[in-house]
């Protein structure tokens, strides 16, 4: 349950839990955490709390309401968010994981009334009547126009370092024979294909515990320090080399 | 028309890397275009009862009484409003036979399903879904979120509560607000799309894109876009390289050809035939 902790110059004054739906904040003593200090508006705030999400919205306060700092009229509110209004302070805290097991937490639940008078006037979504919603002028032809040897994903993915594995040494492969021997290419996606579309294309997938090749497509299967890949995935080792569409390349780890 | 040259398809379910049994379930029929897809809820390990009960029920019920060559005979649109009713009809039936099944047996109470269920014929795809299972289409390089989540955090999306970037930082991600065979009946989301040579279509359940960002699917889409097998292995090992919390699924079909019904007098004579 997400709670409150209300202070003034550092002093805590009260604690309160966030068990209604709206909590209203302000100088009036029928608010539910009432401030008694003139920088506060009569009603000056409402922290709006959705099973374990809460919001805070501004109701239109002379002075304003901050968080973190900064001046916000409604604020999806975070752990140790810090709520300012005049002097005082109220910290939200929210354990709501740490009071189940993580994994009890997660599973999908079913929720039979869902919270419509809190989400105000969710409108239904429009029917999507069939066919004629589906965008059509996105491109189809994708076929790459002239075969290169080296093409690197679309555009950098997120990164997705995992805290179980040391950090993963950055890697490249050279091209080491055919047309664009000499060249490097640094794998810095965490997909990056080789080969030549339609005729032998290969994948190195950059995984926290590694860098791995693994066929794609192609009648026959590419080539790993002379032997034949396979269809399963290879890790691949410091000065491995592939052989891909009749061009040779070597993997390495860069100092 | 053989469907199942014109689709390839591929699927991949796993425990994750956390929980100890999978309550997710997958059903495929390539013969008739039918793809099924449901990640079960509630009881103690009833989850995998509720999914595997509405996949195969499902998948059977719709082999049973959708013979694509009798379909045939139909006009398109006749054969859209058959495909609809159908896979409703089927839904309902799934619906009610896990709901009896909770009521009947304690260790099944409460128990329930998300569904996602994809039927392909003549160029089009009906597509059925209750809860937080996906669909995601690939066209050229755009990805789509096809189906929209009955789930509370997109009814707080839909209503402006909360922006797609707070959305991700939310506590409330786990809660449905619509499931199968948790209630008498249920309203299953129908809707019917043109298929266009290429497309890829992505069944998953929550999973996947509770670990995997968009956009990385995305571009796993493009990457691997000419080998289906290869990436649902490589959508999964990124689920789990991402800390695997959930069970996770994922099935792909690509529109390898067109898959147009011949129609006319002599496509029907032929077909006689066959």
């Amino acid at each position: 349950m997400a709670k409150l902790i209300l202070s003034v110059d550092g002093q805590v004054l009260k604690e309160h839990v966030l068990t209604k739906e709206r909590t209203l904040i302000g100088r009036k003593p029928h608010n539910d955490i009432p401030i008694d200090n003139l920088a506060v508006s009569g009603e000056h705030a409402a922290i709006i709390t959705i099973l374990n999400d809460s919001f805070i919205e501004d109701l239109g306060s002379t002075n304003g309401t901050m968080v973190n700092g900064k001046p916000i009229k409604k604020h999806f509110l975070q752990a140790n968010d810090v709520i300012e209004i005049g002097k005082h302070k109220l910290k939200y805290f929210n354990d709501a994981p740490s009071q189940a097991s993580a994994a009890d937490f997660e599973k999908t639940m079913i929720i039979r009334s869902p919270a419509k008078a809190a989400a105000p006037a969710a409108p239904a979504a429009p029917a999507a009547p069939a066919a004629e919603r589906v965008p059509s002028d996105t491109v189809t032809n994708m076929k790459a126009p002239a075969p290169e040897v080296v093409k690197p994903a679309a555009a950098p993915a997120a990164p997705t370092a995992h805290a179980d594995h040391a950090p993963l040494p950055d890697a490249a492969i050279q091209v080491l024979s055919g047309a664009a021997a000499g060249r490097t290419l640094d794998l810095t996606k965490n997909l990056t294909t080789i080969g030549k579309p339609g005729l032998q294309v290969a994948v190195i997938t950059k995984r926290p515990n590694g860098y791995f090749i693994t066929h794609v497509e192609g009648a026959s299967y590419p080539n790993l320090n002379g032997a034949s890949l396979g269809a399963q995935a290879h890790p691949l080792a410091d000065h491995d080399m592939i052989e891909i569409a009749g061009v040779k390349m070597e993997f390495f780890f860069k100092p | 028309m053989n469907l199942a040259q014109a689709l390839q398809s591929a699927s991949l379910t796993d425990p994750g890397r956390v929980r100890d049994h999978n309550e997710d379930c997958v059903e495929l029929r390539p013969e008739i275009g039918l793809y099924v897809l449901a990640d079960g809820m509630g009881g103690y390990n009833a989850g995998e009862v509720a999914s595997g009960m509405a996949t195969s029920l499902i998948a059977d019920g719709l082999a049973e009484t959708w013979n694509p060559r009798e379909v045939d005979r139909l006009s398109r649109d006749e054969a859209m409003a058959l495909a609809e009713r159908l896979i409703g009809e089927q839904i309902a039936r799934a619906n009610t036979a896990i709901y009896t099944t909770s009521q009947n047996n304690p260790e099944c109470a409460g128990m329930g399903t998300t569904l996602v269920v994809c039927l392909f014929y003549d160029n089009f795809v009906s597509v059925a879904h209750i809860g937080d299972s996906r669909l995601y289409r690939l066209r050229g390089e755009a990805m789509e979120q096809v189906t929209r989540d009955h789930s509370l955090l997109q009814e707080q999306l839909d209503s402006g509560l909360i922006t797609p970037e707070e959305a991700k930082l939310s506590q409330n991600r786990n809660l449905v607000t619509k499931a199968l065979g948790i209630d008498p009946a249920v309203e299953p989301e129908l809707h019917v799309y043109e298929c266009e040579p290429e497309d890829l279509y992505l069944l998953c359940s929550d999973g996947l894109n509770d670990m995997v960002e968009d956009e990385e699917i995305r571009l796993t889409l493009i990457t691997l876009r000419s080998n289906p097998s290869l990436t649902v292995q490589q959508l999964v090992q990124a689920a789990n390289d991402n800390g695997g919390r959930d069970n996770v699924s994922a099935m792909l079909v690509r529109v390898a050809e067109p898959f147009a019904v011949a129609r006319g007098w002599l496509a029907r004579f032929k077909a006689l035939f066959r």
